[in-house]
Formats: structure tokens, C-alpha cells, sequence
């Protein structure tokens, strides 16, 4: 019999790309798709790392691909902006072995600047796209996409969602199976995209969609469950399980590929139901195509283009159930925060206290924007802290930034704030860049980076120094500072920022949550020194709180002794002490 | 941890099952939430408002919170333990008083002061299987069937504590229960 494990959508995804033989998978870390590469990396049979940005992740996978082989890309939504400029070309030229991009929308947005739809950015690029619905068809899907890959000649999109890719359900295993190398033949006319070359694929590309379109109207991922014809639904992904929960009676048309559309199959499921619902979250990707064929259908109308979709969304919009909900109870709210022992509150509060602008970068210290530490002024894409901080200085001139810095991450300045740093230093800027160096890529779960010195398979390997690398650029100014040195730090800042040139300053202190800082200090009150003045509560950590009497008690569970509330206490009200 | 562990019996036990998680920037110091459903055949990985049997909450706050998904006769665990958030911290809004008499007007609430009991057993980090041995009460698995599944879902060396744990927390004799 055949074994049936509960698997994340994301663990779903790695093993179909195990089971459809892929040998080579290549990612950036990146909330909702990070599990995906942590899972294929317990597959010895596949090559998989982490790559410093989804760009060169792509790109790695196209070369794998080239050269005969099935391979795997895999990242978030804004990650497939970053590797757009290949995933465009890419589709032009098609593929040697199946090609298969893994994009991880997040619809409601929990973790990520913006709620994009990767089927926009597919239909720009020309690119089919297969949408499972739950973990099952998560790895379903994945094998499947590897063999219309290599069908059609294309890079095939599988788009998963937030709720699918960290929602666990049965899924059946089976055996691996191990195509043969398709051997590499020259073939510039297909892999090399120069003007007359790419004329001519363009017109296959416009060919493969109309087959595909054609032939999708047969595939089994399309399915039509005909049930009351009084109303149908045309859906997908996640969204089908919400129809099914609030009319397990209506037809469905299931769409399994949502890019390009099986237009019979839609217009034909259209002529049977009497009123069409078009239920898809995010962007009304299909529901504007369809109704460009004249057929008559209800979709944005009454559905959001915002967040994540439920039943109850049906039972309101489409059956008008009067429904009986309790509101929520008013209560505070619980924000994510900085970790207690977090470097980065350290440093932050520093900034706070120095009344320095931060112009911020993708990862935990975005949190660096709320109160207390309101520090972080802006957050755009990764690695725009250092070029837009530039930027403003190019604008209003050196003086402006003199309170200024930008803070980046290590993961976030090796994924692409080197780039920016690079053109800081070749464009003339003075501006303060800090690294806030915890040796980890923390947000996501603490993958390793090029820096770190371990791979995603565990190996030791030599790590990129970015003390050094910022000093090959020909920047005088670069310092090395303890996260946790509050005194020193400021006098590097004050310093640093008051300079003609471009300085980087590194914090250095490792991620709390990594498993080997296991710390055996705590920090304690003294209740009788304290004079209740809230100077150590000013950082925010979550493991002091204020008593009824204006003292404070510090949580023994979530200090770690970092000391930073120690450092900011004038009457040695906090001690610190070994477990 | 506590949700694989419902999620390995309810499969053991022949459902259908899907659980739902929240990861990433939630996850640092926010309110997360897991839902699981579990049936003849499950959809949606979602419990929607109003529809959920029973609430386990590691926080007391937690518990108000997430209330108004309970079905009307649902049950509350939960874990009398306060951490205050980050908006109480900083004064910006009040720790509720009262929390369990409120929300004893409306539902069946069983209190454990779960991170206490750890703490006996000497490791703090084992509360959440107490919380479920208490949920485990209003639940139709065996005993047998879960210390199964406990000894197959967490790592070698922690399944002691952890069935420990989970037997405090089902059978009792925790000072809670005095009360």
C-alpha cells in the first residue's frame, strides 16, 4: 500500500519535484515559499541551494535546464520580480529539461510589502500557470508542470498561496522516477536571445499558448464537477475548497491551469449553469478574460480583490445567509515584534536616541518602524534602503542626510544592497550605511547566505566577508561594531555620519533564535534601587513589563541577558546573572 | 508542535485532516493562530467564526481574541498565563481584567496554569502539551492513541516529558484542578 504522510502544501511541492525526478533546485528564502527548498534539501538525489537572489536562482535553473536536466526555481511573489528579467527571456527560448518556477503569492498579506498576483506577471511573460488547491495537488501539480514543460517547450509557473503553502493535509507518496539526460544539443537559434533570433521564438511562444489553450480543455487538472446547474462557479486554487464548503451542490469548473484558459471549456460550462460566478483571489485574471468572450458572469463585483477569501465570503455575497457572527472582542492588539535579546533593538535604540532617520530594508528590522523605536521611515523592495537613501541626497544634497542612514541586513545586502552600495561608492554619496550583520537570514526561519559559511545542504565552505567586500569597493570609512556596545555605537554613528564619504558600519551579534545561542544570563530587577523612571521599558522588549507599583518584573522564560535594559538603567536597578 | 500531534491522531484515527499555520514576520512576538479540521472529508483549511468545537490558548489574552470563532456551546483551554503585548508594554492600551469570568458567561472554560506546571516538571518549554492534555479531555481519542502519536512527532529525547506532560494535563491532579 501506498504511504500517505500529512505534508505542508510546500513540503507537497518539494516532494513532486522529487518524485518528477528534478536534479537541480535553486531558491532565496522568502515567506510563503522558504519550506519548499528546506524540504527538497532532504532529498540527497537533488543538487538544491539557497542563491543570493531569485534572480540567479532563476538562472541557475535555466542552466540546469539547458543542459538536459529537470530543474526547479522557488520563491515568493516579489521575488519573481527580481527574477523577471530572465523569467521573460527564459520563455522565449523554452527549455531542454522541464523548467518549473515555484511562486508563493500572499494574498492577505502576511509577510510580505504587497499582495501581487504572479498570474499577471505569467501572462506578461507568456507563461502557463498550474494552481493546486491543497497538498495533494501540490505535488500533483509540480510533477505534472515538469511534463508540460517539456511538452510545450516552456518554463511552467506553479503558483501556490500563503494558506496552501502552510496548510498540511494527506498527501500519497509515490516512487521517484529518473528521466534520462536529455542531451544538449547547440541551438542558438533557441538559447541565444539576439533580435532575429527572439523574433522568431516570439511567434512560437504566441503558437505554444493557443495549443496549450486548446489542449487544456482535455487536461485532467481542469475539471468540471456538474451538480445544480442553478448556479456555477468557475474557480481555483484555494478558492475551490471555499466553494466547496458553502455549496457543496452548485457546478464547478475547477481550473487546474489558469494560464492560458481551455476557452471551450469554459464557454460550454458558461452555456449550463444559470447564473456564473467567477471566484478567484487577488486579480480578476481569468474573470476579465472570460468576460471579454461576451459570456455573462459576477465576479469582482461582489468579491474583493483584497486578502484572503472564505466560505462565509459565499454564504454573504451569493446565498445571502443572514449571518449570526459575534464581533471580535476590542482587545489590545499583539503586533509582531522585535525577539527580547534582539540585536536589532539595540542598535535601534541608538538611532531613537540619536534622532536618526533610518531609510529601511526587507527583514525583521522593518519592525524598527513602529513605536517605541519608530526609527525605519521607509521599507520598498529589498535592498532599496542604501539606493534610495542615495537617492535623497542626490535630491536635496549631502546636508539632508546628515541624520540619516540606511539599515540593511546581511542576507538582505548580499541578496541585492550590494548592488546599491556599489553605486553609492561609483555616483559620488556620502552617505552611513549600517549592516545589521546576525549572521542568518532571520524573517524567514534562518536560512544561511554566501556569508554565513554553510550552504543549504549543511556544507562548511569560506564565507564572504563584507568587511572586506566593502573595503574592495574602495570605501575608507568601514566599521566593525558590537550590536550590543550602546556606547560605542553611538560615538561610531555620530562620527560616521558626519563624514564627506560613504561609511559602512557593521553590527555584529547573531540572531537570537539561532539554536547555538542558547544564553545562560538573565537579567534581573532590584526592586528596592528602582525608581520607576521606565527608562529600560523606553527599547520595547517583551519581557519586561511594568508592575502596578511602577516597577518592573522581567520574564525569566523570554530574557535571554542581553543586557541592553541593564545598559539603560542610571540606578543599577537590573542585575545581571548567570542561570 | 501541538498541532502536528492533533493532526497525526485525527489521521491515526481514519479522517480526513488539514491544518493551517501561520510563518514568517507573524510569527516574531504576534498573535498566530493554527486551525484544525478534521471529518469524513475536509475543504477549506480554515476554521471560520462561529464554527470552531473547541479553543486552545497558550495566553489568556489569546483566548478573548479568538472567542467569536467558537460555535455557541464551544469550549475554551486555556492557559492562564499573561504576556502582555508590546501595545500594553509600551501603555498605549490596557491589559484586559476579568478575561476567564467574561468569557465564562458565554462558553465552557477549563483553566491550566500550564507554564507553572513546566516548570515543575522542569521544562518550561512542555506547557503546550499540558494545554492539550486538557484538551484532550473533550476530545474522542484514547489515551493510548495519543501518547502514540506523541512518541512518533516529537524528538527522541523529549518524548518522556512530553507524555508527562500530556498525562498531567489529561488526567489531572495539576493545582488547577483544585481550584
Amino acid at each position: 500500500m501506498s504511504e500517505v504522510k500529512i505534508m505542508l502544501g510546500n513540503e507537497a511541492i518539494a516532494r513532486g519535484a522529487y518524485e518528477a525526478g528534478v536534479k537541480v533546485s535553486a531558491a532565496y528564502p522568502g515567506t510563503p515559499s522558504t519550506e519548499i527548498s528546506e524540504n527538497v534539501v532532504k532529498y540527497p538525489e537533488i543538487y538544491a541551494e539557497w542563491s543570493p537572489n531569485e534572480k540567479v536562482a532563476m538562472e541557475v535553473a535555466v542552466g540546469a535546464s539547458i543542459s538536459g536536466v529537470r530543474a526547479m526555481a522557488s520563491m515568493k511573489h516579489v521575488g519573481v520580480n527580481v527574477a523577471s528579467d530572465p523569467l521573460y527571456t527564459v520563455s522565449y527560448c523554452g527549455v531542454n529539461g522541464g523548467l518549473v518556477l515555484v511562486a508563493a503569492d500572499d494574498p492577505g498579506l502576511y509577510s510580505s510589502q504587497n499582495e501581487q498576483d504572479t498570474r499577471c506577471v505569467a501572462r506578461a511573460a507568456m507563461v502557463p500557470v498550474l494552481e493546486p488547491s491543497d497538498s495533494q495537488e501540490a505535488k500533483d501539480f509540480t510533477k505534472f508542470a515538469f511534463e508540460l514543460s517539456e511538452k510545450y517547450d516552456t518554463p511552467v509557473i506553479v503558483r501556490t498561496t500563503t494558506r496552501l503553502s502552510h496548510s498540511q493535509g494527506p498527501v500519497t507518496l509515490e516512487e521517484r522516477c529518473e528521466p534520462a539526460d536529455i542531451p544538449y544539443e547547440r541551438n542558438v537559434g533557441k538559447f541565444v536571445m539576439m533580435p532575429g533570433n527572439a523574433k522568431k521564438r516570439h511567434l512560437y511562444v504566441e503558437q505554444r499558448l493557443k495549443a496549450m489553450a486548446e489542449d487544456g480543455c482535455d487536461m485532467p487538472v481542469n475539471k468540471v464537477e456538474m451538480n445544480d446547474t442553478g448556479i456555477g462557479f468557475i474557480t481555483s486554487g484555494i478558492a475551490y475548497q471555499y466553494v466547496k464548503e458553502a455549496c457543496p451542490n452548485a457546478s464547478v469548473l475547477k481550473l487546474g491551469l489558469v494560464h492560458p484558459l481551455p476557452r471551450k471549456l469554459i464557454e460550454e460550462f458558461a452555456s449550463k449553469v444559470d447564473t456564473l460566478y467567477i471566484f478567484e483571489e487577488l486579480e480578476p485574471v481569468y474573470e476579465e478574460q472570460i468576460k471579454s468572450w461576451g459570456i455573462s458572469c459576477i465576479g469582482k463585483e461582489i468579491f474583493t480583490v483584497q486578502g484572503e477569501y472564505s466560505a462565509n465570503m459565499i454564504r454573504k455575497a451569493v446565498l445571502k445567509e443572514e449571518m449570526e457572527l459575534k464581533a471580535p472582542a476590542q482587545v489590545p492588539a499583539r503586533p509582531p515584534i522585535l525577539c527580547p535579546g534582539c540585536p536589532h533593538r539595540s542598535v535601534y535604540s541608538v538611532l531613537n536616541k540619536l534622532k536618526i532617520h533610518a531609510a529601511g530594508d526587507i527583514g525583521c528590522y522593518t519592525l524598527g518602524a513602529v513605536a517605541p523605536l519608530s526609527v525605519v521611515d521607509t521599507t520598498i523592495c529589498m535592498g532599496a534602503s542604501i539606493s534610495s537613501l542615495h537617492g535623497m541626497e542626490k535630491a536635496k544634497g549631502k546636508d539632508y542626510i546628515k541624520n540619516w542612514v540606511a539599515v540593511i541586513g546581511d542576507s538582505t545586502f548580499m541578496h541585492t544592497g550590494v548592488n546599491s552600495l556599489m553605486n553609492m561608492v561609483y555616483n559620488q554619496g556620502t552617505g552611513t550605511v549600517m549592516i545589521l550583520d546576525n549572521s542568518t537570514t532571520g524573517m524567514t526561519g534562518h536560512q544561511d547566505h554566501a556569508a554565513t559559511g554553510k550552504t543549504l545542504k549543511g556544507e562548511v565552505v569560506p564565507a564572504i566577508n563584507i568587511f572586506r567586500l566593502c573595503e574592495a569597493m574602495g570605501i575608507k570609512n568601514v566599521v566593525e561594531v558590537d550590536a550590543f556596545d550602546t556606547q560605542k555605537l553611538e560615538k561610531v554613528i555620530k562620527e560616521e555620519v558626519a563624514k564627506d564619504e560613504v561609511s559602512v558600519i557593521i553590527t555584529k551579534a547573531p540572531c537570537v533564535l539561532l539554536k547555538k545561542q542558547k544564553s545562560t544570563r538573565r537579567c534581573r530587577p532590584i526592586a528596592d534601587k528602582c525608581k520607576k523612571c521606565g527608562m529600560c521599558l523606553r527599547p520595547g522588549c517583551p519581557g519586561l513589563t511594568r508592575n502596578a507599583d511602577g516597577t518592573i518584573s522581567i520574564d525569566e522564560t523570554m530574557c535571554n541577558g542581553c543586557g541592553l535594559c541593564k545598559g539603560l538603567c542610571k540606578f543599577d536597578a537590573i542585575e545581571q546573572v548567570e542561570d | 508542535m501541538t498541532s502536528r500531534i492533533l493532526g497525526g491522531i485525527t489521521v491515526d484515527a481514519g479522517y480526513d485532516v488539514k491544518l493551517s499555520e501561520v510563518h514568517g514576520m507573524a510569527q516574531r512576538g504576534g498573535s498566530v493562530v493554527t486551525f484544525v479540521r478534521y471529518g469524513e472529508k475536509v475543504a477549506e483549511p480554515i476554521v471560520e467564526e462561529g464554527q470552531a468545537d473547541v479553543l486552545i490558548a497558550f495566553e489568556t489574552l489569546e483566548a478573548l481574541r479568538y472567542a467569536h470563532f467558537l460555535k455557541k456551546d464551544g469550549a475554551i483551554v486555556v492557559n492562564t498565563h499573561r504576556i502582555d503585548p508590546i501595545t500594553v508594554v509600551t501603555g498605549m492600551a490596557e491589559y484586559p481584567d476579568n478575561i476567564i469570568e467574561e468569557l465564562e458567561k458565554e462558553y465552557k472554560v477549563f483553566k491550566v496554569n500550564a507554564m507553572e506546571e513546566a516548570l515543575k516538571l522542569g521544562n518550561s518549554r512542555v506547557f503546550n502539551i499540558i494545554v492539550l492534555g486538557v484538551a484532550a479531555r473533550h476530545m474522542d481519542f484514547s489515551k493510548e492513541a495519543w501518547l502514540k502519536v506523541i512518541e512518533k512527532t516529537v524528538p527522541p529525547k523529549m518524548v518522556e516529558i512530553n507524555k508527562k506532560a500530556f498525562l498531567l494535563g489529561l488526567e489531572g491532579g495539576h493545582s488547577s484542578d483544585l481550584e
